[in-house]
C-alpha cells in the first residue's frame, strides 16, 4: 500500500489522426500538454517534475525527453525522466509517474505519452525488437506474433472470424462517440470487417489497430495538492506490471499469462474480488479484435475461451456490465508511446465522469491496460475515492 | 531521508570489445554476481528498474531482451531510457512508495557494436542541429572553447585531468584503460575538437553494472553495512546548445545546490569524503568541480593544480578512474553510484579512500551535462 496517494488531476490529448502535417514533434506534444494543464489549472511553473516517452527507433530522435521535455512541455531546469518500454511505454509512464508522487519526492507531476510516426517507422523499429539471430527471420515486427497468437487462441477454443469481426464493429462505433479518436466508424458491419484484405492469417485489415499520431498528457497530484485544485479526481488505487519469458517461443501464444499475474496482483491490491462486478468499465489494450476477446479472459472478466460469449451477451458493450472500450481503443487510435497512456486518461475520465457521449453511467473504479514488449501487462486501477 | 539503502553492487570488468558476450550475457553476469554476493535468489528480489537505450543497443525495446536475464518471469520491470543514475532514481521512488521491499537496477551498455558517432548524432533535433554533424566530441569543444574563453584554463591543467584519473584507474580492476598517460602523452595526442584531444575523450567500453535497494526494516539482513541515500535533485538544462550557457554547468549546478540542502551539506569539500564525476571529458571534469561548488567559477584549474582532487586529497575525484578510463555510456551515472557505494562500504580495494563516510555521485544524459542527476550516500 503506497504512502501516499495520488490522484489524476488533469488530463489532455490531442485529435489522433494518421498524419498531422500541421505541426512538428514538440508542437503536437504542446497542444496535450497545454490541455492538461489548463485542464488541472495548474501553472507550467508549479510543476515538480515531468516523465516523457516514446520509442527511439520509430521517429529514429535519441534521448526525445531532453528536446520535448524542455521545448513542449515546462521542464526547463527541472527533472526531465524518459521511460520506453514499447506498447506499454504510456503505461510504465503513468506507472514511473505514480511512484514519482507516492514516494513522497514529487508534489505534482507531468506525465506526457507521444508518436509522431510518419516522420519514422513504426514496423521497421518494431522488427529490431526481435533477437538478430534467433527470432527475427521468423516472428518479428508486430502482427506476426498477434497473428499466431489469434490463430493458436481460435484453434484452441474455437473462436470464429465472425466473433473478431464483433470487437472491430463495437470498438470503431465507440469511437465515434470519442472526440479524439482517430478511426470514428459509426455504420461499421461485420461484413466490412470480415471482406478486407487478409494482412496475416486470421488477421484481416480491420481486425488491427491503426498508426496514429499525437500524444497524451496527465497530471498527478499529491492528496494535499489534489485538494488545492479539483473535487473531482480520479485516484490511482493499484498498480501492477507482470513480464513473462524474452522469446516467444518460451511463451504460451493462445493466450496472454502476465495479463493474468498482473491483473490479479492490481485486484488484489485495490481490493477486487470480482472484476465485472467490481469494475465499472475497462480500458483494455487490444492491437487486434482477437486479442480483445483473449484478454478480456486474462483479465479474469469470464472464463477461458469464453470471450467471444461475453461479447455476444452485450457484457462488454455500452450499456453493458462492463463495458469495454468506450473511447474506442486501440483498434480505433494508436499512438504507440501514448497509447496505453490514453487508455490510463479515458480510465480517469470515465471515474470523472467527464466521457460527453462515451460516458459509462455511474463509473466508480476503471480497469486501464498497457500491453507491450515481449508479451508483457501493465494494469492501472483508477477509482473515486482514494486507496488508503 | 535515511530511508533507501544500496546493500550490495556488482560490475562486469569493462573492456573495449566484449565479443565473447551478447549484452543480454553481460546483464545476467552482473545480476548472477549480486545474487551470489548477498546470498539471494530472483524470490529476494521485489522488482528491477534497468536503463539502456535503444540507439546503443540497436534493439527497439532493448529491455525486452534483458527480461530473462533480470530474471523478472511474473514480476515488474521497467525501464529509463537514459543514463543509470536516473534508473536507480526510479527504484529508490519504488521504495520509498512502501510498496516494494527490495528494487534491483541494473544497468549496461555495449559500445562496441553501434557507432558513437552515429548515436550522439541522432541526439540532436532531426530539423535543425543534425545536420550539422555535430556529436558528443564536436559540441565538447564548442563548450571547452567557450569556458577557455570566459574563464581560461591552460592545456595543461585540463591534460592533468587525465593523467589523474587513468592513474587512479590503475588501483580499479574494474576499469577499462589501465594504463598510466604522462602530460605529454595527452598534450601530444592528436586534436579532436580544439582545443581537446583525442585523450582527453574516454574510450568507449562494453560492460554492466547492478545493485539491490532495500529498506530500512530490511538493511541489516543484507548487509553490516548498507549505504543511505542522504539527498537527491534532478535538473534539466536548455535543448539547443545555442539556448545554453556553455560556459557553465547551471543544470549540474542547480541540482547540486539542492541536493546539498537537503543532506544538510554546507561546504562539500570538506563535508565530502569522495566524489565520482560524470568526466565526459578533461574540460568537463573542470567545470563539474564549480557547478559542483568544489571552488568558485573559473577557478576548476586552479582546484585541480592544488591538488584537492587527487588521492590523498580533502575531495578526491573519481578514485575510480572516472568515464575517462570506462565508458559504457548508458551505465555509467549507475558506476558512479556505485563506486560512491563501495567508498562507503570499504570495500573499494586499493582505491579505498580511508574513512569515506559521505560521498557524492552524479549521472549525466544527453549532450555537455543537459540532464543532471546528483545524488549524495552516506554510510551513517
Amino acid at each position: 500500500m503506497p504512502k501516499n496517494d495520488v490522484a489524476v488531476v488533469g488530463i489532455g490529448q490531442t485529435k489522433f489522426r494518421s498524419k498531422r502535417r500541421d505541426v512538428n514533434i514538440p508542437e503536437m506534444i504542446y497542444e496535450a500538454a497545454k490541455m492538461a494543464l489548463d485542464d488541472a489549472k495548474i501553472e507550467p511553473k508549479d510543476i515538480d517534475a515531468i516523465i516523457i516517452g516514446n520509442m527511439d527507433h520509430f521517429e529514429g530522435i535519441n534521448f526525445s525527453e531532453l528536446w520535448c521535455g524542455i521545448d513542449a512541455a515546462p521542464g526547463y531546469l527541472k527533472p526531465v525522466v524518459k521511460v520506453a518500454t514499447g506498447g506499454t511505454t504510456g503505461s510504465s509512464l503513468a506507472i514511473c509517474g505514480y511512484y514519482n508522487v507516492a514516494s513522497g519526492i514529487y508534489n505534482k507531476v507531468l506525465v506526457i505519452g507521444w508518436e509522431k510516426l510518419n516522420e519514422g517507422g513504426a514496423t521497421t523499429g518494431i522488427i529490431t525488437a526481435f533477437d538478430p539471430v534467433w527470432e527475427r527471420p521468423s516472428l518479428a515486427g508486430a502482427l506476426g506474433p498477434l497473428a499466431l497468437m489469434a490463430n493458436t487462441y481460435a484453434a484452441k477454443y474455437g473462436i470464429t472470424p465472425e466473433q473478431a469481426a464483433k470487437v472491430t464493429v463495437k470498438n470503431r462505433s465507440n469511437a465515434a462517440n470519442n472526440p479524439f479518436a482517430h478511426l470514428q466508424m459509426p455504420n461499421i458491419t461485420v461484413d466490412y470487417v470480415m471482406s478486407s484484405q487478409m494482412i496475416s492469417y486470421p488477421l484481416r485489415l480491420h481486425d488491427c489497430c491503426p498508426q496514429s499520431e499525437g500524444a497524451c498528457a496527465i497530471i498527478y497530484a499529491n492528496e494535499e495538492e489534489t485538494k488545492k485544485v479539483t473535487d473531482n479526481p480520479a485516484w490511482i488505487q493499484s498498480v501492477a506490471t507482470a513480464h513473462y519469458y524474452t522469446f516467444g517461443t518460451d511463451t504460451i501464444m493462445f493466450d496472454l499469462p502476465s495479463a493474468a499475474i498482473a491483473s490479479k496482483e492490481a485486484y488484489r491490491k485495490a481490493g477486487i474480488k470480482d472484476p465485472v462486478k467490481d469494475l465499472d468499465v475497462a480500458e483494455i489494450y487490444e492491437p487486434t479484435s482477437w486479442s480483445e476477446l483473449s484478454w478480456t479472459e486474462s483479465l479474469g472478466f469470464c472464463k477461458s475461451g469464453e470471450g467471444g460469449k461475453i461479447l455476444d451477451e452485450g457484457i462488454t458493450q455500452m450499456g453493458g456490465e462492463l463495458p469495454v472500450n468506450p473511447s474506442g481503443g486501440v483498434l480505433s487510435t494508436n499512438p504507440i508511446g501514448a497509447t496505453a497512456l490514453v487508455r490510463v486518461a479515458e480510465a480517469a475520465i470515465q471515474v470523472m465522469g467527464r466521457g460527453g457521449k462515451r460516458q459509462v453511467p455511474d463509473v466508480e473504479k476503471a480497469l486501464s491496460m498497457g500491453f507491450g514488449g515481449s508479451l508483457w501487462t501493465e494494469i492501472l486501477i483508477l477509482g473515486k475515492e482514494p486507496k488508503r | 531521508m535515511d530511508k533507501v539503502a544500496i546493500v550490495g553492487v556488482a560490475q562486469t570488468k569493462y573492456e573495449a570489445e566484449k565479443i565473447d558476450q551478447t549484452y543480454m550475457e553481460l546483464v545476467f553476469e552482473v545480476v548472477k554476481k549480486l545474487h551470489n554476493d548477498l546470498g539471494i535468489t530472483n524470490d529476494d528480489v521485489g522488482s528491477v528498474i534497468t536503463s539502456s537505450n535503444d540507439f546503443n543497443d540497436g534493439r527497439t525495446i532493448a529491455n525486452m531482451a534483458i527480461q530473462d536475464a533480470v530474471g523478472t518471469v511474473g514480476k515488474s520491470e521497467s525501464r529509463v531510457s537514459g543514463d543509470g543514475a536516473f534508473a536507480y532514481v526510479y527504484a529508490a521512488m519504488r521504495i520509498l512508495s512502501g510498496e516494494y521491499d527490495t528494487v534491483m537496477v541494473v544497468s549496461h551498455c555495449k559500445c562496441s557494436e553501434v557507432n558513437q558517432y552515429l548515436v550522439n548524432n541522432t541526439i540532436f533535433d532531426p530539423y535543425y542541429q543534425r545536420h550539422l554533424g555535430l556529436d558528443q566530441i564536436s559540441s565538447a569543444g564548442l563548450m571547452a572553447n567557450m569556458y577557455m574563453t570566459k574563464y581560461g584554463f591552460t592545456e595543461e591543467q585540463a591534460a592533468n585531468v587525465v593523467v589523474k584519473n587513468r592513474k587512479n584507474a590503475l588501483n580499479n580492476p574494474y576499469a577499462h584503460l589501465r594504463k598510466e598517460v604522462t602530460l605529454d602523452e595527452v598534450l601530444n595526442s592528436p586534436m579532436m575538437a580544439y582545443p581537446l584531444k583525442e585523450l582527453e575523450f574516454p574510450p568507449f567500453s562494453d560492460g554492466a553494472v547492478a545493485m539491490l535497494l532495500t529498506n530500512k526494516e530490511l538493511a541489516s539482513k543484507f548487509t553490516d553495512n548498507p549505504v543511505w541515500l542522504k539527498g537527491y535533485a534532478n535538473c534539466t538544462d536548455a535543448y539547443y546548445l545555442g539556448h545554453r550557457t556553455m560556459t557553465d554547468l547551471i543544470g549540474l549546478e542547480l541540482a547540486a545546490k539542492e541536493a546539498y540542502k537537503m543532506a544538510g551539506i554546507n561546504d562539500p569539500v570538506k563535508n565530502l569524503d569522495v566524489a565520482e564525476v560524470y568526466d565526459a571529458f578533461s574540460v568537463h571534469e573542470l567545470m563539474s568541480y564549480e557547478a559542483l561548488g568544489f571552488c568558485n567559477k573559473g577557478e576548476g584549474g586552479k582546484f585541480l593544480d592544488s591538488g584537492e582532487t587527487q588521492m590523498g586529497g580533502n575531495i578526491p575525484v573519481n578514485p575510480s578512474g572516472g568515464v575517462l578510463s570506462s565508458n559504457p555510456t548508458m551505465a555509467n551515472g549507475l558506476i558512479r553510484l556505485a563506486e560512491v557505494a563501495l567508498q562507503i562500504m570499504g570495500k573499494a580495494g586499493k582505491r579505498q579512500i580511508a574513512d569515506s563516510k559521505l560521498g557524492l555521485a552524479n549521472g549525466m544524459n544527453g549532450i555537455c551535462s543537459q540532464g543532471n542527476c546528483v545524488l549524495i550516500f552516506g554510510g551513517e
